[in-house]
């Protein structure tokens, strides 16, 4: 199995370091901004960006997790139901700008799920997406992100892998890896 | 593996841990979704279920319209009173006519034992029994078992009375078997004529005197005297089934311990359980029904998702 490492530890600091600058720079102190971190990995970038926010403007920042396994458009096309993971969102979205964060951007149905599962905890005034990896060429639908952390030209037989000390690993580390036909 | 080892629910005694534990998770991600402020997902848009009851029922029968309702899936409503059964139209006879309309499950409740199987044996939809006679009524004790992990996060080793006609029950059979699944020791406590004559090979402990059966237990699961299932008399009166088995607040301050009282409903206030424990602290009634909800969602979305 191949494998290329896209961001290690040094580049993935500074990588966040840089998003969560161009999110200052839109948002402000987030007075009427909340993140949601996308289940089931983008909950661990959007911790990191939230913490690393919440240091740089030192105001309290609205953080929740979301869920789109009841949203998914592949139930009942898929052989397994998708497991579902907790969302949490203990405050509501109506009027506020959202900015949506996931690790990898690839065909862009699960930012679809996300964005109508949103919709049951208010109408928010804008929402935006953030992600590490964007998967160029591989999308399904017209979805496009606002913050980005570095475009990643793949094809279909590759996989995008993030180990992040959050989820358990030694060091920050994303991988494109050849999947084995 | 994220998927029920069965495509129909017939009754607890069908599945495995495995197969509760995966819908204690699933259900706790709807009891989630059922307190926001939309409380509806699209999972089961191009679903659609007949819900056939050849038996009375409320609760069981709004729970699972309402879980339906929430997935957003298409329903279609049967009840025996006032249809062809009337006439003399057979159970598959009117179900394969309901079916015929293209309808994806089947959520079923009859006064015959064993029903849901036989139709599971003939027609191709997804069936989940919703209470067959004497037999099980497996979402009743997947909620009951549901609000216990929720309260106490875990079964293993707890102790439950299920106290009352047990004879009559189709709920105590399918809360032994789900309880004993997740590692509960399970006794049944009610008069001598209740209780089901080879109930001990269930594996559960007996107990006629039900002052002990509260000293043992952790939580007490009261069920209902069956009085239009019972063809002769069990006992003398329900005055006196009252005072010898009815749950007051005098009789849980003399035995001095915690325990949680559950019911599932419908309560015959004054006999099994009077109002000064069924609305108390202790009881957790309201919040079975409304787990009743988020595990027949649970169930639905599992067994749809099987297809």
């Amino acid at each position: 199995m191949q494998k290329k490492l896209i961001f290690g530890p040094d580049l993935l600091e500074i990588t966040v370091s840089r998003l969560c600058h161009q999110l200052i720079e839109v948002h402000g102190n987030f007075e009427d901004t909340v993140i949601l971190g996308l289940q089931p990995r983008g909950i661990y970038l959007a911790e990191m960006i939230h913490k690393r926010l919440e240091k740089e403007t030192t105001s309290a920042i609205d953080l929740g997790y979301l869920d789109t396994t009841f949203h998914r458009d592949d139930f009942r096309r898929r052989d397994i139901p998708a497991k579902a993971n907790s969302t949490k969102v203990d405050f509501i979205i109506e009027g506020k700008h959202v900015v949506l964060i996931d690790d990898v951007l690839y065909t862009g149905r699960s930012v679809r799920a996300a964005m109508d599962a949103m919709m049951a905890f208010g109408r928010a005034s804008s929402v935006e997406l953030l992600v590490l990896v964007d998967r160029k060429y591989t999308r399904h639908l017209p979805i496009a992100p606002d913050y980005v952390g570095q475009d990643v030209n793949t094809i279909e037989s590759q996989r995008v892998l993030v180990e992040l000390e959050a989820q358990g690993f030694k060091k920050n580390k994303i991988w494109l890896i050849n999947k084995e036909s | 593996m994220s998927q029920l080892s069965q495509k129909h629910l017939l009754g607890i005694k069908d599945i495995t841990r495995k197969d509760i534990e995966l819908i204690f998770e699933t259900a706790a991600s709807f009891k989630e979704v059922i307190n926001r402020p939309i409380k509806k997902v699209p999972s089961l848009r191009d679903i659609t279920i007949a819900n056939i009851f050849f038996e009375n029922s409320t609760r069981t029968k709004l729970s699972f319209e309402l879980a339906e309702k929430r997935l957003s899936a298409d329903i279609i409503n049967f009840s025996s009173s006032g249809s062809s059964v009337k006439k003399g139209e057979t159970l598959l006879d009117t179900v394969n006519n309901i079916l015929a309309m293209k309808v994806d499950m089947v959520v079923m409740r009859h006064s015959s034992p064993g029903a849901p199987h036989f139709l599971a044996k003939h027609i191709d939809a997804t069936i989940v029994n919703a209470g067959d006679g004497t037999h099980e009524h497996p979402t009743q004790a997947l909620l009951d078992t549901f609000s216990i992990h929720q309260k106490y996060g875990s079964l293993e080793g707890l102790k439950v009375a299920i106290i009352g006609d047990i004879l009559h029950s189709r709920v105590a059979i399918s809360n032994i078997l789900a309880l004993k699944l997740l590692g509960a020791e399970v006794m049944v406590c009610g008069p001598n004529t209740l209780l089901p004559k080879y109930i001990g090979s269930l594996g559960v402990k007996v107990e006629l005197d039900v002052k002990s059966a509260l000293q043992w237990c952790d939580i007490a699961n009261v069920l209902r005297i069956q009085l239009e299932r019972q063809q002769i008399k069990y006992f003398p009166s329900l005055r006196e089934y009252s005072l010898y088995y009815g749950i007051n607040k005098r009789l849980l301050e003399e035995v001095d311990k915690e325990i949680t009282i559950m019911h599932p409903g419908p309560i015959n206030r004054g006999v099994e359980l009077n109002s000064d424990v069924a609305d108390s602290n202790h009881s957790i009634i309201l919040e079975q029904v409304e787990n009743g909800v988020a595990v027949r969602m649970a169930v639905l979305y599992l067994l749809a998702g099987r297809h």
